[in-house]
């Protein structure tokens, strides 16, 4: 099989260091003025196809941001990584809009059926509302093999072997290629993008598109009733004997 | 006017800091503890700075380096400057500009090594007898046929022990001028290990922790013509031509560890409780949170202004010391503060306050005293009405 070409779609969320705090009217998280970043796992995803690329056997890198137009950094540290060309798909003006992950799985899969990659490589799940259901949709609606939560991925030829975190231990399975392939964690360490690489970044291309281009529907379907802060931890207790202890995991925790 | 930072410039800062919070942070306990920046470390951490192109950075292009302007390269040099000197110093090491102005030879046998990271730089002017007046030194070289031979000592010379050569400055002679005799000084590359050329372990100093300081001796130490750098006699006009812009360098990092005594100062305002409420709702605490951001602003701008002037080759001097006269004060300013907001806390090594405010110190002596930075700023404006 010649090399062929691998789509990464990421997504721009808040920075995994940001303590995140409520709107005090309780529709979401406040984003104004917050350092935002690429969802870590789309990072592990793009370490990824940069791997695979420098081992022969990918020839492009596309990646692809849905969402505000301020993506676009999101894409430049794509390619500032290694990627070779970007698409923005300019969905939202506010920073607030969370496009939902059917609509963004229906504008990839406009993309992907455009550029015809051999795969494609997503983080499992954002960060910000930890949906993970956008791999899945898009595999669903292409049609394609899809492989979740990976830690491990060989391609050899028109399958792909990987290694997937499930609970209780790791699963290993056979894909038929093409594919949508979701990265969990221990996948790689994703590289700095190098300083060489970030001012190279500026001259690799950036498409700038909209939802309308696709033809696709970003209308919210779902309605956010509420959002509030995690109940803060309460102080802990000190026990005098063993034997409370066990009373207490009983009786009032209910653990034992 | 603008005022921001290009996507460039956003990335760049991030992939710097990154890069010394996730590699260097972790290592600031030892080599403060210890004193020492342990070799197998120094080369571990070399090589990813190298594979981040982050090594050697603030040179250009077509030697190796990153070819940042002087306003990005600040800004690299800021995020840097967070972290415990020693480490960002040789790990991340930043080889002299003044290397640039060797010629093919020089610039194969030391300046190329440098930015591969085979080998270090040290930079000797200071004497135990010439200080600010670096003009006053005794240090000399004689000419004898095609060589110089060099005699005397230098002091407080950054991590000469690592180096694997020195470039010295030397008296070679005096010339006669309206305002009197001034001495004519060239530098020179000399190598470890050169015949008549020692150097002794130097003081351990309150500042930097495991950057060290060393005492350079010459004894009739003899080196070729071909290791004279830049012309004979015109060794001020070469530091002049390429060390300008290391005062915007010592500004840029105090500004990242002042960012860094901040950002542990607001969130102990904002977590810490006494009297029944945070720490920071008092005023005589927020008081002092408002002054350092300000302070911090104001010695980055001026910094940045600084660089922005270097790059439309319009700075001067004073600009420059007074971006490393501010940045430098301000630092000592809000490490200060940053310890008194954290009472009995702030002093404690489990936080890097103590040391940020230790490290402060030389801040304002080396690069130009802040004294000589007031001198150079005034020297100017009075100059304009001919005093
Ligand atoms: C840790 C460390 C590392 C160093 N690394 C290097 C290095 O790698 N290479 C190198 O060459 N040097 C190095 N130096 C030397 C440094 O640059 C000098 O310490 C500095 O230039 C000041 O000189 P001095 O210490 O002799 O003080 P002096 O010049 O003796 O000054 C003493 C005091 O007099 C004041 N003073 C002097 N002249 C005037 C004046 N005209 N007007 C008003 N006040 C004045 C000074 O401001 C100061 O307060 C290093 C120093 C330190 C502490």
């Amino acid at each position: 099989m010649p090399p062929m070409k691998v789509l990464v779609p990421v997504k721009r969320v808040i920075d995994y260091n940001v303590k995140v705090r409520v709107k005090a009217d309780g529709s979401g998280v406040d984003l104004a003025n917050v350092k935002m970043s690429m969802n870590p796992f789309d990072e592990i995803a793009v370490e990824e196809a940069i791997r695979l690329k420098e081992k022969g056997a990918v020839e492009e890198i596309v990646v692809v941001s849905i969402g505000v137009k301020q993506a676009q950094e999101t894409l430049r540290t794509a390619l500032a990584m290694g990627a070779d060309r970007a698409i923005l798909i300019e969905a939202a003006s506010d920073v607030h809009t969370d496009i939902e992950p059917l609509a963004v799985a229906k504008l990839l899969k406009a993309v992907v059926d455009a550029e015809q990659p051999g795969l494609v490589l997503c983080g499992k799940q954002a960060i910000d509302n930890d949906m993970n259901a956008t791999g899945q949709m898009l595999a669903a609606l292409l049609g394609w093999s899809q492989a979740t939560f990976i830690s491990e991925l060989s391609i050899d030829g028109d399958s792909a072997t990987v290694t997937r975190e499930v609970d209780g231990g790791l699963q290993t399975i056979k894909v038929k290629m093409p594919a949508i392939v979701t990265v969990d964690l221990r996948l790689n360490e994703p590289r700095y993008a190098s300083l060489p690489n970030i001012m190279k970044a500026k001259k690799k291309p950036l498409e700038e598109k909209t939802a309308a281009d696709y033809g696709v529907d970003v209308t919210p379907r779902l309605t956010v009733v509420k959002t509030a802060e995690p109940e803060g931890r309460k102080a802990g207790i000190k026990v005098g004997s063993v034997d409370e202890l066990i009373a207490k995991l009983k009786d009032e925790a209910g653990v034992i | 006017m603008d005022f921001g930072l290009t996507e460039e410039q956003a990335m760049i800062v991030e992939t710097t800091r990154a890069f010394v919070e996730n590699e260097l942070y972790p290592h600031e306990a030892e080599v403060e503890r210890t004193g020492h920046l342990r070799m197998d470390l120094i080369k571990e951490l070399q090589a990813k700075a190298i594979e981040a192109g982050l090594y050697a950075a603030n040179l250009p292009e077509e030697v190796g380096g990153a070819g940042l302007d002087t306003l990005t390269w600040l800004l690299y040099e800021k995020e840097l400057g967070r972290a415990n000197y020693a480490l960002h110093w040789t790990c991340v090491a930043r080889p002299s500009n003044i290397l640039l102005a060797g010629n093919d030879e020089q610039r194969e046998k030391y300046l190329y090594p440098c930015i591969r990271g085979e080998k270090w730089d040290c930079l000797a002017m200071t004497e135990p007898g010439a200080g600010s007046d670096l003009r006053g030194m005794k240090a000399s070289a004689r000419e004898d046929g095609d060589d110089f031979i060099l005699n005397g000592t230098k002091h407080f010379i950054s991590h000469a022990d690592l180096a694997d050569f020195t470039i010295v400055f030397m008296a070679t002679g005096e010339e006669q001028t309206p305002r009197g005799p001034k001495k004519k000084i060239t530098a020179f590359f000399v190598d470890k290990g050169t015949k008549g050329f020692t150097v002794r372990e130097g003081y351990r100093n309150v500042s930097h922790r495991g950057y060290t300081n060393a005492v350079l001796e010459f004894d009739d130490c003899r080196v070729n013509r071909r290791q004279v750098l830049g012309e004979v006699h015109k060794g001020f006009d070469v530091a002049n031509d390429w060390l300008g812009a290391t005062r915007l360098q010592v500004a840029s990092t105090c500004l990242g560890r002042a960012e860094r005594a901040l950002a542990h100062a607001v969130s102990y305002a904002a977590e810490r409780e006494q009297f029944g409420q945070k720490i920071g709702k008092f005023q005589g605490i927020s008081f002092k949170l408002a002054d350092m951001a300000m302070e911090l602003k104001a010695a980055e701008l001026l910094t940045r202004e600084a660089g922005w002037k270097y790059d439309q080759g319009t700075v001067t001097e004073a600009d420059m010391s007074m971006a490393k006269l501010k940045a430098t004060e301000v630092l000592a300013f809000i490490a200060d503060e940053a310890i008194q907001i954290h009472g009995g806390m702030g002093l404690m090594d489990e936080l890097p306050l103590e040391r940020i405010w230790r490290d402060a110190r030389v801040e304002r002596i080396w690069e130009g005293t802040s004294e000589i930075q007031r001198h150079i700023i005034s020297r100017e404006m009075l100059r304009a009405h001919g005093a």
